[in-house]
């Protein structure tokens, strides 16, 4: 078993080791021109040697080397207290909330969208080019206008980011639901048939547990499209607090160090997130039986 | 026969699929009568139209012309009457219910009380000897405990009749044989009317009082066999003379209907 999971590992450290190094390649490359521009001001020569162990500690470089990357998140994370405004954890509490609540009213507006398109043939129809026209205009451009709108009708606060990702995230679902719930196989349908069932409880006791694996197929997509969603909102407000205000403050002052950090720490939340519906997923599969095929 | 008895009346009922190759005469002219109490078994090669008989009377298809009645009603009103219960090829439980609750599940559809529903569940799990399995899932459950839960779940509506379309047609042959002796035990016991679809000709044999033996294209009806086996029967019964008689009367009758034809 031991050595089993060992060999499992093998390919992800190796892959993982392989992305380090060439970051760390490139951290080097990108930032040696810096390095070279300074050499020349100050009228010295150091040596290659010297000027790329240099690219590896630089205050505002091109590509933070990952070290500095890491030691800015354990600083911005473990050495902050939670409430302080310059800890990475506050910030992504932030983005974090309004991710849940975007992410929540997406799953739950993507299942109610299904049900129609799958009952109602009309609204079907007149509903699915605006569903699929709302995912053909670029979020960065939409997100803006959406925050204004709202704000203008007085929603502000944790709502109108939450609005964003809901934006994004009901796709994935209604998408996944609507297949889910044509998913029954005939026999099963005639069986309801059989018993003269009413269509509600042809969907209640059949179609909503059969689409239930789908539904946690597309939850996995929309969770991390949330979080993205939500960052994309805090972008365009000039937002105080959240992962995308820290990258906007980032960017103002040049501070890539604090970018990358807020980048990873983002793609670190929602690869988390993606994991933990992940194993909810699963805990339903398993106990509705279909893990057993 | 007084009407009374009469459970199934089939005149001239033809149905047709519009294709894209033209039209396809799925059933040509059928009639037939089935009684309380039989046991009937339609046999045919594919494509004669057994299974789509079978449909047409639970009214999962709807003929093209001719009349059907179930129970003296269309087929329609029969099904919203629960009239009948259905067993399909395939076990068709739902996986994510246990098998109680998958034989529960028609009952909670009639909007039965949780008694009830115990209790019936509890009577019908022992008449196919799966008491004790309630709990387990159907992943747990061989192919022919499946299949008898599913007869289970049939039973639990408490029809008068009965439809079977080919149920034990993917189980190996000592179960079925198996199944086919507790079939027939079930069939004594409660007295209720089974029209059952097969391409088995000594399932056919060995199950029915009457035997519809069909041929395709047009699917219809080539001979009805009346069988004078006695109806206490079992397993043992296949070795007599009687037994082989009536089998090659059916298979005469399917070689008539051209059912070998393209099989060599």
């Amino acid at each position: 078993m031991v050595s089993r999971h060992v060999n499992a590992a093998i390919p992800v450290i190796v892959v993982t080791l392989a992305i380090v190094v060439l970051w760390y390649v490139g951290a080097a490359l990108l930032n040696l021109s810096w390095e070279k521009s300074v050499a020349e001001r100050n009228g010295t020569a150091p040596s290659t040697i010297e000027m790329l162990r240099n690219t590896m500690h630089q205050e505002r470089p091109v590509l933070p080397a990952p070290h500095q990357v890491v030691s800015e998140i354990i600083d911005t994370t473990i050495h902050k207290k939670i409430t302080s405004k310059r800890s990475l954890i506050y910030h992504a509490g932030i983005t974090l909330s309004s991710s849940m609540l975007g992410f929540l009213m997406g799953t739950l507006l993507g299942i109610v969208l299904a049900v129609i398109i799958v009952y109602n043939d009309a609204l079907n129809k007149s509903l699915l080019p605006w569903i699929i026209a709302s995912q053909t205009i670029p979020i960065l451009a939409i997100a803006p206008m959406i925050i204004v709108v709202l704000n203008a009708v007085g929603i502000q606060g944790l709502l109108p980011k939450a609005f964003i990702s809901m934006y994004l995230s009901f796709f994935p679902v209604a998408v996944g639901m609507v297949k889910g719930l044509n998913s029954p196989s005939s026999s099963h349908l005639d069986l309801m048939r059989t018993y003269s069932a009413s269509s509600w409880q042809t969907f209640l006791k059949l179609r909503l547990p059969t689409s239930l694996p789908f539904l946690f197929t597309s939850m996995k997509v929309a969770v991390a499209i949330s979080v993205v969603g939500a960052i994309v909102a805090e972008l365009p407000t000039g937002a105080v607090a959240g992962l995308g205000a820290r990258l906007l403050a980032g960017s103002y002052y040049g501070q890539t160090v604090q970018i990358w950090s807020a980048l990873v720490v983002a793609s670190v939340l929602a690869a988390l997130l993606v994991v933990i519906v992940g194993w909810l997923g699963d805990f339903v599969n398993r106990r509705m039986g279909l893990a057993h095929g | 026969m007084n009407d009374a008895s009469r459970v199934i009346e089939v005149n001239g009922l033809s149905l047709i699929f519009p294709t894209s190759d033209g039209d396809v005469h799925a059933l040509q002219d059928i009639d037939l009568t089935i009684n309380q109490g039989d046991f009937v078994s339609f046999i045919g090669p594919s494509g004669c139209g057994k299974t789509t008989l079978l449909r047409v009377i639970a009214d999962l298809e709807q003929a093209t012309s001719g009349s059907i009645e179930v129970n003296g009603m269309t087929p329609e009103e029969a099904r919203l009457a629960r009239a009948y219960g259905y067993v399909f090829q395939a076990a068709s439980l739902y996986p994510w219910r246990t098998i109680a609750s998958n034989v529960a599940l028609p009952l909670e559809i009639m909007g039965l009380k949780g008694d009830e529903i115990r209790s019936r569940v509890e009577h019908n799990l022992a008449l196919v000897d799966l008491a004790g399995f309630g709990r387990k899932y159907p992943w747990q459950l061989s192919g022919g405990m499946q299949q008898r839960a599913s007869i289970a779940r049939a039973l639990a509506v408490e029809p008068d009749l009965l439809l079977m379309d080919e149920p034990f047609g993917a189980l190996d042959e000592i179960v079925r044989d198996h199944l086919n002796e507790q079939l027939l035990k079930l069939w004594a016991k409660t007295n209720k009317t089974v029209v059952f679809v097969t391409h088995s000709i000594p399932e056919a044999v060995f199950l029915s009082n009457k035997i519809v033996v069909m041929s395709p294209r047009p699917g219809r009806i080539q001979e009805v066999i009346e069988s004078d086996l006695p109806a206490e029967r079992d397993l043992s019964i296949r070795e007599t003379q009687a037994f082989l008689h009536l089998a090659n009367r059916v298979r005469d009758g399917l070689r008539a209907g051209h059912s070998y034809d393209e099989v060599s």
